[in-house]
């Protein structure tokens, strides 16, 4: 009896454990398949401002660039929508609209990003173009109005938990001194959920930087680099979407084999900084809330 | 200290109640403004997709380049890939959830699997997609198939699945746990006879969600294990196949003289299929809560 | 003079946090009787009874030493079979803890994971232990009820029930009847009086009143000591420590 429950009890450590295999395992088959492009083109090139395969130009800036521009900007839709939202769902909303809002927000996670991208194609774009009179509508706003409908979801419910979170306690402190619940919403639970609402928005950012079909279907894929607010209206390449659009067509082994996974290595490291960061930040705000009330 | 005006007096003109009244209004169409799209987009594609479903159109094999014809492989991909990544990522999901619930103690271990579940949870699935192909595709030598996106998928289902596990069994109380041991149960016969059943919808919940992710991705499965063109249906784990998501991303760029009927209609399946999971997943939520015995 | 039941000798217990539960208590505990642990709170007797099935093994604890045997068995020791002693120990806890399943598997549980498969046997021993718990008559056209629906006096019975039907050689109860109505109350005591016939029992009492009614033999802890330990008469009657005399009487709590 006792050595069976002694298998068992290790095969469930075992199975625990499997998460750090997993992530060892992406990190090593990534530097495996991306080092040696560090070896391959010199580190100067990798950092110039020109993404040209055929002509062996691997300038990652412009990738970087486009990256960067569109995350930024879906963020900066993104965070007064979903906090936004996630105020009204969790401090003023009445219980029926609560019902039909918290779904739907649900609903919005579930949506594959590549029907956004379709969507965007088919709705977005065109009417961008005809807004801004653009030559085309494949922009980095395009791009980055997407990505906000991916990335406010995730911004709702965690910073819907982090509101949840503030005790009561403080909200009829607010009131008993005469304040309106406005007023207690902004003075004294949004401060209070500082570190959750952080955690929203970090997190928010990390899955705009990670998200791929929809910016490849609506970002034009030109490689440039951000060249003032213009840009922003202006076709642009994001890291992913090079990866993804050009991984198929390129040969096992060579020199743009090689960048791509560099990029994926990048793509890599960046989404662990904003996660381990994001979760220590969420980690700070448990213990503070504990001194809070002793 | 700040003084909060009297009720009667007022601010730049406006009472305290006023200015209440209009940043509840500003929230309320903030919320507007974030859910009105996703509402939109659904109706739009079931007007433009609907009338081109019908049995034909789920059950026959696609003709003319992909333009006319059925969907029916890649109807069938998306489930030999959904049922592939829950037999890889349910029980091992399973397992670990139960580990970190139930066995691990806080050490330096434990944090180091938290985080590394953190980080899985973060990594781009474009990554995960370049992951798959290094690991999978080349090293393993699987080929580009059901096997290879399976596996891929798996990985990157694990996290929420064993983060959910691991919360619905903290939920159950944990007196239960302490009654089971005290009557001569071993700590896993209490865990499958009594706590385990408890978490079960939770865990379901968790499992249904995880899925319905995987099953709407694109770039894990893009270079390693999906294509356009299959003549006939896959007839086994090492073949590659058509899936839902990636025919929408190629039919939507690739595919000159589409039909727009198609096109929609093939969104509507996608869709049809992860909003059905959706709600299945809330079903079985609310379902649990109801019949709760403790 | 009989062989006492559970011999304990020196038991020190103290928990991660400092706190000192038992502070080398030695105790004989005798067979086919009610021996009583009181005291007011913080005096170990808690610990007292996790310590005897070692569902203190649960606990945070930092050290504990001393002897505690029941006949051959050291029940400290950390190659002992502790599922096999919670068998043979079993424990009813102050508040009802029905676990989420119907009457029935409540009862069968402790011998379903003993590997009892045969389903006469355990109907068997059910409706037995059911029976000797006093709970058999208003429940048993209900058996496939789940347990949360019953009464919390029944539910505590059963409770009961499910220690019962593994037979053990002694019963431990921490105030059992501290969540319980006057009505359900009387039924339990009524349990344990014909009960030790056939069980040895240690009572951990909800109140002084319990205590006295209850006691053969009687244990006053004050702050993980024991302070005094003689028959129930004795020691609620004419106790000889000043400090047992004082708590008696009411002078503190």
């Amino acid at each position: 009896m006792k050595r069976s429950e002694k298998i068992i009890t290790n095969s469930v450590k075992i199975a625990g454990s499997s998460s750090i295999l997993f992530i060892l395992l992406i990190f090593v088959f990534l530097v495996r398949e991306g080092l040696p492009a560090l070896s391959e083109v010199s580190l100067k090139d990798l950092f110039s401002v020109r993404w040209y395969p055929i002509e062996d130009l691997f300038g990652l800036l412009p990738l970087i660039s486009g990256s960067l521009v569109v995350t930024f900007t879906s963020i900066l839709i993104a965070l007064p929508l979903g906090i936004g939202t996630a105020i009204y769902i969790g401090e003023i909303a009445p219980k029926n609209v609560k019902e039909i809002l918290k779904p739907t927000v649900e609903i919005m996670a579930g949506i594959p990003s590549v029907v956004l991208g379709f969507i965007g194609i088919q709705a977005l774009s065109p009417f961008l173009r005809e807004f801004f009179n653009l030559p085309t509508g494949l922009t980095a706003l395009s791009g980055s109005i997407l990505l906000a409908m991916i990335a406010i979801p995730s911004i709702v419910s965690i910073a819907e938990d982090a509101l949840y979170a503030v005790p009561n306690s403080y909200r009829d402190a607010s009131y008993a001194l005469g304040a309106t619940q406005w007023q207690t919403i902004w003075g004294v639970v949004l401060p209070a959920a500082r570190n959750g609402l952080l955690t929203a928005v970090m997190l928010g950012i990390g899955r705009s930087l990670g998200e791929t079909m929809a910016v490849m279907m609506v970002t034009g894929n030109a490689a440039t680099t951000f060249s003032g607010l213009k840009s922003v209206i202006m076709p642009v390449r994001t890291m992913t979407a090079t990866i993804a659009s050009e991984m198929g067509e390129v040969a096992s082994g060579s020199v743009h084999y090689h960048v791509l996974f560099f990029i994926g290595i990048i793509l890599f490291i960046f989404s662990l900084i904003i996660n381990i960061s994001s979760s220590t930040v969420q980690g700070k705000s448990k213990q503070e809330r504990g001194q809070v009330i002793s | 200290m700040r003084r909060y005006p009297e009720p009667k007096e007022s601010r730049f003109g406006i009472t305290r109640q006023q200015s209440q009244k209009i940043g509840f209004s500003f929230i309320r169409l903030i919320s507007l403004i974030t859910v009105l799209p996703i509402l939109g987009i659904i109706v739009y594609i079931i007007v433009k997709g609907g009338s081109h479903i019908s049995w034909e159109f789920l059950t026959s094999m696609p003709s003319d380049g992909m333009r006319a014809g059925g969907i029916l492989p890649a109807i069938v991909g998306t489930f030999y890939l959904m049922a592939g990544t829950a037999l890889f990522s349910i029980p091992l999901g399973i397992a670990a959830g139960i580990y970190l619930s139930e066995y691990a103690q806080d050490s330096y271990w434990t944090r180091f699997i938290r985080v590394a579940i953190i980080s899985l949870g973060g990594v781009p699935s474009v990554v995960y997609g370049l992951f798959g192909l290094g690991l999978f595709v080349l090293f393993c030598n699987f080929g580009i198939s059901i096997l290879s996106a399976s596996l891929t998928l798996s990985i990157m289902t694990l996290p929420v699945i064993i983060s959910t596990t691991e919360e619905a069994l903290r939920s159950v109380p944990y007196r239960f746990r302490v009654v089971g041991v005290s009557l001569g149960g071993t700590q896993w016969q209490t865990i499958t006879r009594v706590i385990l059943p408890q978490a079960l919808p939770g865990i379901l919940t968790g499992i249904i969600l995880g899925l319905e992710r995987a099953v709407g991705e694109t770039a894990p499965i893009l270079f390693t294990g999906a294509t356009f063109y299959l003549p006939h249906l896959p007839s086994s784990p090492l073949d590659a196949t058509m899936a839902l998501p990636y025919h929408i991303y190629v039919i939507s760029t690739q595919v000159p003289g589409m039909s727009s009927g198609v096109q929609y209609g093939t969104v509507l399946v996608l869709m049809v299929f992860v909003l059905g999971m959706n709600l299945i997943a809330s079903l079985i939520r609310s379902r649990a809560r109801a019949k709760r015995q403790w | 003079m009989t062989e006492p039941k559970i011999q304990i000798r020196d038991l020190y217990l103290r928990y991660s946090d400092g706190k000192e539960a038992l502070k080398g208590i030695s105790l004989d505990i005798q067979p086919n009787l009610i021996t009583v642990a009181f005291g007011p709170s913080g005096g170990g007797k808690s610990s007292l009874v996790k310590v005897l099935n070692r569902l203190i093994d649960l606990s945070d604890v930092d050290e504990m030493r001393g002897e505690v045997r029941m006949g051959d068995l050291n029940i400290l020791g950390k190659d002992t079979d502790v599922v096999e002693l919670r068998r043979r120990i079993g424990v009813v806890f102050s508040r009802p803890i029905p676990l989420p399943l119907t009457i029935f598997e409540n009862v069968s549980f402790g011998l379903e994971v003993a590997g009892m498969r045969d389903k006469k046997k355990l109907s068997e021993r059910v409706e037995q232990a059911l029976r000797e718990a006093v709970l058999w008559d208003e429940i048993y056209d209900r058996l496939d009820d789940p347990a949360a629906s019953i009464s919390g006096g029944q539910q505590q019975r059963l409770c009961l029930a499910r220690v019962l039907a593994l037979k053990p050689e002694v019963i431990l109860l921490d105030e059992p009847t501290s969540a319980l109505d006057p009505v359900s109350t009387a039924k339990i005591e009524e349990f344990l009086e014909t009960a030790k016939q056939d069980y040895t029992i240690l009572l951990v009492p909800h109140n002084q009143q319990q205590a006295a009614r209850m006691a053969d033999q009687a244990a006053f802890f004050l702050q993980g000591e024991l302070v005094e330990y003689t028959d129930g008469e004795s020691m609620f009657i004419n106790p000889r420590d000043n400090r047992t005399q004082e708590y008696v009487q009411g002078r503190f709590g």
